[in-house]
């Protein structure tokens, strides 16, 4: 009981080129349609108890799957045998009729699911007591919140404990507290030797309940594995895509990006290199390069360069010039050409996207003068580093030490040492000699 | 506690296994049309009576004369209320199977259910709601002390008939209907012409030739004047006249199963 068995499994739809091209299918009239795979050749097993987690982006296939396994949707190839009776939780409200009460309704849902009415009215206090919605029980379900719905729709569909089951995304409807009590129940259910097959965009749900997680991707199975490790191949891979569409954003956004300036010298353009590689996308804390190639259109006193990085908000992350870093050029002729690197030996920012300006200008500033001044003029990806992940913009380098405290006091240092910011100064101190 | 095993076919069996949920939804939709509205039971039969008398008001004394050999003065009455009983119960079955799948796309996405349990719903539903009226119609013989003692039991096997041709024309339309919606639409439209092809507010040998011959073919009128003939004669019709009904009632359940075991797997696709 509760094992599922799940051998090459594949759903596809039919989409019809012509209007009547079912009915000419019907009289025998040749094949009219081409079919549509939302999943394709899927095995695996899972054993009785085991806890498993769907992940994937949307349009993987994981609602598919799972109206597979609840029987709702029959699959165009394989099989999907099912151990036991399969309690689903998809989507919002179990069909729940709008003009009959709670009460009414926890009894056509259960018996929808197969839980014979002596059963269910053996269960109803307990339902009740769960879904904890007071008197709203004897009032028609039309005058339910949305977040009500699905209180009363959980507590049916697990009033009796199943040998699988399903549960989508339906749990995060629920406010936190109801969301608590659920996962608690499904825990409980686990522990008593249910399979559950989960999908969830929570990482968190998925590691805490879950022993295993398989990822889809355009309806095949990508990774079947531990939780962590299915995860975070996951959160690579959409990290890859969003890369990918954020670059392609930046450059549709092309057009937006202002220039500006007296173009007594001009940017001719702006790279990222890595490894000797224009790059759009790097790891937090990788060694890059913003190359400049500048060309003076006229003879000039003096010529700073400035570059700006600005997050996906156009928060200014980092800003600095040749005028600071004390690499200013001075007496520059007509026609001369440069390419100005500002390395970065540690790219220090956070995962996200960012963009990068740059600005030609006389001194400090270039609000006295400004010959040319490109706003967004390349927009890249920073994508999470090998070694422990963070938030925010910026990647601080940081070491932990837990101090070990009996009665108040210091006992001493146990583990670390707090180095901080210093390694970072040094960087930046050796990118101004350069 | 019934197992459903998605994807086989064991259909009947299945609808055993979900007797509870059958039962629950038929009550429920008898409790919904009498108690839904503060007049419930009143608009129940408001409409079958208010068919009637509007018929009885137009055409008594013009039907009369076909009428021959009924000299009382409520056997127009009769014979329009035996015709329209078993009409209302054909078309409320026909109707309601036919847009059976479509109109439960919220149940059958979301839950694992047989699929032939909501006609099975629909059809004992419609029965409850014919018991309603039949009990009425009933007791207004009984106050005309005209009550069709002997021949009453032969309304028995006449049902099932009903019943049997309006789920095969029903299921077999209710299918296709899922993908061309248009099926839903005609019926309604269909049942009107029907209404008036089937001898119900006119007696059957009134009719000229030709048309007469036309009218042959419809299944119902065999049905309809077995039931006129109960009820207005108290004699049982010779049963051989319910041959071509019983076997076009055959015909259409077998297509229907046919048309649904092919095409159920496509269904909840298409809602």
């Amino acid at each position: 009981m509760g094992h599922l068995r799940v051998r090459n499994l594949g759903k596809a739809y039919k989409r019809y080129r012509r209007k009547w091209g079912r009915l000419a299918e019907w009289i025998g009239a040749g094949v009219h349609h081409e079919l549509t795979w939302v999943l394709r050749d899927l095995t695996f097993d899972v054993a009785p108890g085991e806890a498993v987690g769907v992940i994937g982006a949307n349009g993987a296939g994981k609602s598919t799957l799972l109206k597979l396994v609840t029987g709702t949707v029959r699959p165009t190839s394989g099989t999907c045998e099912a151990g036991g009776r399969v309690a689903g939780l998809l989507e919002l409200g179990i069909g729940f009729h709008p003009d009959f009460t709670g009460r009414q309704n926890v009894f056509m849902a259960g018996q929808t699911m197969g839980i014979p009415g002596a059963r269910l009215r053996s269960s109803m206090a307990e339902i009740e007591a769960f879904a904890e919605i007071g008197d709203y029980i004897d009032q028609p379900v039309r005058t339910y919140s949305s977040g009500m719905q699905v209180r009363l729709a959980f507590s049916v569909a697990t009033a009796v404990r199943p040998d699988i089951l399903v549960v989508d995304e339906a749990l995060s409807v629920g406010d936190a507290y109801f969301q608590h009590k659920s996962f608690d129940r499904i825990r409980k259910f686990r522990d008593a030797g249910t399979t559950l097959l989960f999908v969830s965009h929570s990482a968190g749900a998925i590691k805490t309940l879950c022993d295993r997680a398989i990822l889809l991707e355009h309806g095949m199975l990508l990774r079947d594995g531990a939780p962590d490790a299915v995860l975070d191949y996951y959160n690579a891979l959409i990290a890859a895509q969003r890369a990918d569409y954020e670059i392609r954003q930046g450059e549709a956004m092309g057009g937006r990006t202002t220039r500006s300036g007296t173009a007594e010298a001009s940017i001719e353009s702006i790279e990222l290199v890595r490894e000797n590689q224009a790059v759009r996308a790097v790891r937090s804390g990788d060694a890059v390069v913003v190359r400049i190639a500048v060309r003076i259109n006229t003879p000039l006193q003096e010529l700073s360069a400035g570059v700006l990085m600005r997050d996906r908000l156009g928060n200014d992350v980092f800003g600095t010039n040749t005028f600071y870093l004390g690499a200013t050029r001075n007496n520059l002729a007509a026609g001369d050409r440069a390419n100005i690197d500002f390395v970065f030996p540690r790219l220090a920012l956070g995962a996200g996207s960012y963009s990068i300006s740059a600005a030609l200008h006389p001194g400090e500033r270039h609000t006295l003068a400004n010959y040319d001044w490109w706003d967004r003029a390349l927009v890249f990806q920073v994508f999470p580093p090998d070694g422990p992940t963070s938030i925010g913009v910026c990647a601080l380098e940081v070491r932990v030490a837990w101090h070990e405290l009996a009665g108040g006091e210091a006992k001493g240092i146990t583990t670390g040492r707090a180095t901080g910011p210093l390694a970072t100064t040094s960087d930046a101190r050796s990118s101004k000699t350069d | 506690m019934p197992v459903v095993s998605p994807f086989r076919a064991g259909m009947l069996r299945e609808c055993w296994g979900f007797r509870d949920f059958i039962m629950a939804s038929v009550k429920r939709d008898f409790v919904s049309r009498y108690l839904g509205t503060q007049l419930g039971f009143f608009w129940a039969i408001a409409q079958p009576l208010a068919m009637i008398s509007i018929y009885t008001l137009v055409f008594a004394r013009v039907m009369r004369p076909a009428l021959a050999g009924h000299d009382s003065p409520f056997s127009y009455s009769i014979y329009l209320c035996a015709g329209i009983l078993c009409w209302q119960l054909f078309t409320e079955l026909l109707s309601r199977s036919v847009g059976v799948f479509v109109h439960n796309a919220n149940l059958l996405k979301k839950v694992n259910l047989p699929k032939l349990a909501l006609p099975v719903i629909v059809a004992l539903s419609g029965l409850s709601n014919f018991a309603v009226v039949l009990v009425l119609f009933l007791g207004f013989l009984v106050a005309l002390g005209s009550f069709p003692w002997s021949s009453l039991p032969a309304l028995i096997p006449l049902l099932a008939l009903i019943v049997a041709f309006a789920l095969g024309l029903g299921i077999l339309l209710g299918t296709f209907n899922v993908f061309y919606r248009d099926i839903e639409q005609g019926i309604s439209m269909l049942l009107q012409f029907w209404f008036w092809l089937t001898p119900i507010v006119y007696p059957g040998r009134t009719l000229p030739g030709a048309f007469g011959e036309v009218l042959a073919w419809n299944p119902m009128w065999p049905i309809v004047s077995f039931a006129q003939s109960i009820f207005l004669d108290d004699r049982i019709p010779p049963w051989s006249s319910l041959a071509y009904p019983a076997i076009a009632a055959a015909m259409l359940l077998l297509a229907a199963l046919v048309a649904f075991r092919r095409l159920s797997g496509e269904i909840v696709d298409e809602l």
